[in-house]
Parts: C-alpha cells; structure tokens; sequence
C-alpha cells in the first residue's frame, strides 16, 4: 500500500499530473504546432540556411523532446522526495 | 586490402565480439533471461535500448525515404514519429509499469483488467506488432549481407540468424542486453562518420546538424537554398516545404507513429531490466539521446546526399550526365538493382526529371543514399566496411528485442501464466529457450520466404502497436474505471478498425486484387493514407474501452489498489514473476 493517507496520495497525482501535461503541451507545440500546423508561418524565418518551420521539423522538435524527458525526470525526483515517496538507495 | 576482404575482417571482428558477449552474459535465472537481472544501469539501458530501437529501416532507409520518397519536408514525420514516443513512454508508461515490476507487457494487462482473457488479446496483439516487425528485420539482415559480402540473400539470413541463436538463447535479455550496447557503437560510428566527410566536404562545417543550415564551401549560397532550386529545376517539388498529401495526414502519421513508438513491447519490455521507477524515468533520455545522435544527422544525410545525387545527375543546369562518364560509384550500384537508367531519347545522356514520361532515372532506390554515401564522398574502404557492420549491427540489435518480447510472451504468458502455472523457474528458463529457437526459426522462416505483405509490414507494425498496445496500457495506468470487458473489446475494436482499413485500402493481407476499394487518395478518411490510420485506431479503442466500462460491472477493490499502488514510486521491488 501506498504510504501517503488518501488526501496526500491525491495531491501527489494531482501535481504529477500537471507537470505531465505542462511537459505534453511543450511537446505538442513544438511537433504538431512548429513542425506541422504553424509551419508556413515560422518558415518566413529564416536562421542560417534553416527556414524556422523546417529546423523544428527536422530537428528542434527532437532536442525539445531530449530536454524536457529529463525536466520530467529531475522535477518528478523533486517531487517525490517532498512526499517522502522516493525509493532508497 | 581490397574491400572484400576488409569487408569481411570488419563484419567478423564485430560477430566475434557479439559472441564473446553471449559468453560471458549467459543467463542463470529466469530473471536473467527476461528482465536482464534487473540491474542495468540507465545510462547503458538507454543505449540498448537505442540499438533495440533503431532498425535497417531507420539505418539503411531512413534518410532515403525523407529524401526521395518523401520529398524532403514530408520525412518530418519519421524524424518526430520516432523520437517524440520516447517522450509519452517516459511520462506515461515506462515508470508505472516498472513500478508494477512484471516481466512482460501482456502479464500487466492480464492484472491490471483481472482477467486471462485480456491477457491472452493482448499476447495476440504483440505477436500480430513483432512478427510484422521482425520479417522486416531478418529481410535487412539478407539484403545487408547480400549487398555488403556478396553472398545470396538465403546464406546471409542463416549466418544472421546463428549469430542471434548464440546470445538470444544463451543470455535472453542479459545477452541481448550487451550485445545492444556494442552494436549501438559499431552501427552510430557506422553511421556519424561518412556523415561529417560529407559535411566537411560540402559545407566545411564537421557537424551535419549544422551543416545542413551552412552555406557551400567556397560559395555564400546556403545549401538549402541550392537544394530547394535544383530540385524545381527539374519539376520536384521544394524540398523544405514539400508537403507529404496533407496537413492533416502529416499530423496523423505523426501521431500513429509516436504512440506506436510507445506501444510497441519490445522496447517497453527495455525499461524493466533498469533498478529503479527513477531510473526507468530518466533512461527514456538516455535512450533518447542516443537516438538523437541518429536522427538529427539522418535528415543532414537525406538533404546533402540528395544534393550530392542532382549534381551528379545534373552537372551544370541544363547539361544531363553523359551516360559514358557515370561515376564508378553509379556502375558498381547499377549491379544491384538499386540504381537504372534508360535513354529513352537516345542523347546518351541521362535526363533526370520528375515528369514519369521523360524521365530516364528509372530506379533509384531509397536505400542507395546511405548505402552509396561513402563511395560518393569518395572515403576510404574502411568506412565502407564499417557501413556494413553498422547496417548488420541495427538489423541484428532490433531482431533479437523483437525475439525476445515474442518469447518472453510464449514462455511466461502462454504458459506459465495460464497453460502451466506450477511449472517450476528451471523448466520455465529451458522453456523460454526453447521458445526462443521456435521464434528466431519461424521469424528465419518468414525472413526467406517473404509473405507477399512483407514490404508493408514495418509501417503496419506501428499502426498495430499504436491501436492496440498503447490505449490498453494507457488507460490502466490513467484510469481505474476501465473495466476487463472495456480493454477487450477495446483492443479488439482498435486493432480491428485499424486492419480493416489497412486491407480495404491495400488488399487482404495485402494480396493485391483483394482491395475492395479503389486505391488511392479519394477514398481515405479524411485524407489520411493507410500507414497513418493508427491514432483512429486507437481514438477507437478508447472511446470503445469508456463505453463499454459505463455498462458493465466495475472492476474489484484490488485493482483499485493496484492502480494506487504502481502510482508512487517508493516499494519498487526489481522486477519479477510472482
């Protein structure tokens, strides 16, 4: 059984949660909306050689993606350990 | 040393040490052979999991396929497809699942919704996404063979699958686990090297990633820019913004292959083998950023070999290559079948045109822009022998996962879960031996004798996964109202709407003829090409999953509790059987 009483055991999933969805938003925006949806727009940018739209297409999406699975992972670390659920070592 | 034989040295040195892991790596336990002991290190399970992941599609192919097939901008959708799982997996599955610490994907599907049957639905449907997967691979492992050491494509299957026999039923997924981290190594050089000559070459700049946004060495013009012209010279259209049919199917085939990724067991089944819920948490990065590596340098590939192949075609605008001074590059490729060309016009030279009528470039195959790159940038022959290894390497690493998952849910979920559960963990271990020899024979077996749908099946596979694995697990973890009834008729409806549309558009089983609707693009649903279908597939899973779960009996106390429980992290054990 879980160690946190009802109320604790809620808040925790409440927060994991809404860090989940902070991070899926990112991750939607950055491929379904840079890379696909707003891609003609961003392309009338242009950084180096690279139209904006394109580079997220091809390449920004996935250092995104690399950056917020390990913003996922410290903040979820943080958060267990302030609910004292983290596993010993 | 000619490149036969340097061919031969490179290719066995890295066989050798493959066999030497299997060696060392032998499993003792069933815990050995299904979860690697369960102390894998992240960082090391990331980069199995890496190799695990990355395929002959994704090391011969890929490049190609955004190159030629897709036109450029349109190949987006493999390079966000197959990296951005990765994210869904390490927030919403991986953790929980290896909090749950079972051996298998199906063995959590039969607890979670309290019943054997759901179990059995879900070992169908794993052996439906690995087996169309794996024909895919056992083909790369014939075709890499035949195209690299000249043997036929029969001998080169058999030497493949002995190799994977050696560590697969030697060391299940500890042996597997090993060998992954040495084939990342071998197939990512394999792979980065011939890609920063041709950088270099191209752009001056070492890091493909960059060079792709570069300018042309001694020009300022970017090579982009110059791609994109070349291109709309000869009728293609724009490279970076060459749409694949539509938005909406972009972002259909995107999302199908994103939630495939995830769905897919064999590498769900690679975050078991980690200590930790934290560790499963950050090897998703891991793997990722070994992934990265391979999938930003790939779209670098794609753009300046496809650059590198006009210039060839194409040496100044206007003037067509003479047929009497094709590259000795383009003559040793011709051989195989990969690249032909027909004077049609009979000018001796090769008119090169996206117009079908005058074109005489009559095959390129994808495949050839990975292939042919080192010859192109003119590299040594040891680069060639490592593209060779590497090509090997990726085929081999995703076999033997594949293998793997299907064992595992033969020995474990077949039997001991449900046919013999007092069998005892010595039987259960020579059982999943065995079932490891059936499965690399019967994957060898489709491997040489190639069902007609083979050439569909890898993209398949992830409509499959995406339609029938992912919704399942997903809803477990997210949801404790779903009921057994709901996930079985849940994957049951998913995975069936995603094969029926599959089979209406491209024939049953893919046998052509048997189509019962017209090919091509006015009838798709919402435009959406049939590779693409498996996020319907899965929006149908979980609407029928919801649905049925209101009407039927909720499920009992004790999967309330398990849901809670594979919620914190704290009380992980390693993973086990029991």
């Amino acid at each position: 059984m879980s160690p946190l009483n009802e109320e604790q055991a809620k808040e925790y999933w409440r927060r994991n949660l809404s860090l989940m969805i902070r991070c899926l938003v990112v991750w939607f925006v950055v491929s379904y909306g840079f890379g696909i949806i707003l891609v003609d727009v961003l392309n009338q940018i242009q950084i180096g050689g690279y139209k904006l739209g394109f580079w997220f297409a091809q390449q920004g999406s996935i250092y995104v993606f690399v950056a917020l699975i390990f913003y996922y992972a410290k903040k979820m670390g943080d958060l267990d350990r302030e609910f004292g659920v983290e596993e010993e070592e | 040393m000619d490149l036969q034989t340097l061919t031969y040295i490179v290719v066995g040195f890295t066989f050798a040490l493959y066999i030497g892991i299997a060696i060392w790596a032998r499993a003792g336990s069933t815990k050995d052979f299904y979860v690697a002991g369960g102390g894998i290190n992240p960082i090391q399970n990331g980069m199995a999991t890496a190799a695990d992941w990355m395929s002959a599609a994704s090391f011969i192919s890929m490049a190609g396929l955004i190159a030629l097939s897709y036109g450029g901008y349109g190949g987006s959708v493999f390079l966000m497809g197959w990296t951005g799982g990765y994210v869904i997996l390490a927030m919403l599955l991986a953790p929980y699942l290896r909090k749950y610490g079972k051996f298998t994907v199906p063995e959590f599907i039969g607890d979670r919704f309290y019943s054997n049957s759901a179990r059995a639905v879900a070992v169908i449907c794993l052996i439906i996404c690995s087996v169309t997967y794996v024909i895919g691979q056992m083909k790369g492992v014939g075709v890499a063979f035949s195209r690299f050491l000249e043997v036929d494509y029969d001998t080169g299957l058999y030497v493949g699958m002995t190799i994977v026999f050696f560590y697969a039923v030697l060391g299940g997924m500890k042996g597997i686990t090993y060998t992954q981290i040495a084939q990342y190594c071998v197939l990512i050089l394999a792979y980065t090297i011939p890609a920063i000559f041709i950088s270099l070459q191209l752009t001056g700049n070492p890091l493909p990633q960059l060079g792709l946004g570069s300018t042309l060495v001694g020009t300022d013009v970017y090579l982009l820019d110059k791609l994109d012209m070349v291109v709309t010279d000869l009728g293609f259209k724009e490279y970076t913004t060459n749409v694949r049919l539509s938005g909406i199917n972009m972002f259909a085939y995107t999302l199908s292959l994103m939630i495939g990724t995830a769905g897919l067991p064999h590498v769900i089944i690679r975050f078991f083998t980690v200590p930790k819920v934290r560790d499963a948490r950050s090897s998703a990065g891991w793997a990722l950023v070994f992934i990265a590596i391979l999938y930003t340098t790939a779209p670098a590939v794609a753009g300046m070999a496809r650059l590198n192949l006009m210039q060839t075609l194409e040496p100044s605008p206007g003037q067509y290559l003479a047929i009497d001074e094709r590259p000795q590059w383009f003559k040793n490729w011709e051989k195989t079948g990969l690249l032909a060309y027909e004077d049609k016009n009979g000018d001796g030279r090769i008119q090169y045109s996206a117009d079908k009528e005058t074109n005489e470039m009559v095959k390129i195959d994808n495949d050839i822009m990975v292939l042919a790159n080192p010859e192109i940038a003119k590299l040594p022959n040891w680069v060639i022998a490592l593209v060779a290894a590497g090509g090997l390497a990726a085929a081999l690493s995703t076999a033997a996962g594949l293998l793997l998952a299907i064992s595992s849910a033969i020995s474990h979920d077949l039997l001991k879960g449900m046919l013999t559960p007092n069998i005892s963990e010595k039987a259960e271990l020579n059982a999943s031996r065995i079932a490891m020899a059936f499965a690399i024979a019967g994957a060898g077996y489709l491997g040489l004798n190639p069902p007609g749908f083979a050439a569909g099946t890898v993209a398949l596979a992830f409509g499959l996964a995406a339609s029938s694995i992912f919704p399942a697990l997903m809803m477990g973890i997210f949801s404790k109202g779903i009921t057994k009834e709901g996930a079985i008729a849940g994957m049951i409806g998913g995975i069936g709407v995603t094969l029926f549309y599959v089979f209406q558009h491209k024939g049953i089983m893919f046998i052509p003829g048997t189509a019962w609707v017209q090919p091509g693009g006015e009838n798709w649903f919402l435009g959406i090409e049939p590779n693409a279908f498996g996020c319907v597939g899965a929006i149908v899973n979980f609407v029928v999953a919801f649905a049925v779960s209101k009407v039927t009996a909720a499920p009992p106390e004790r999967v309330q509790e398990l849901v809670e429980h594979i919620r914190v992290p704290v009380g992980a054990g390693e993973a086990t059987g029991h």
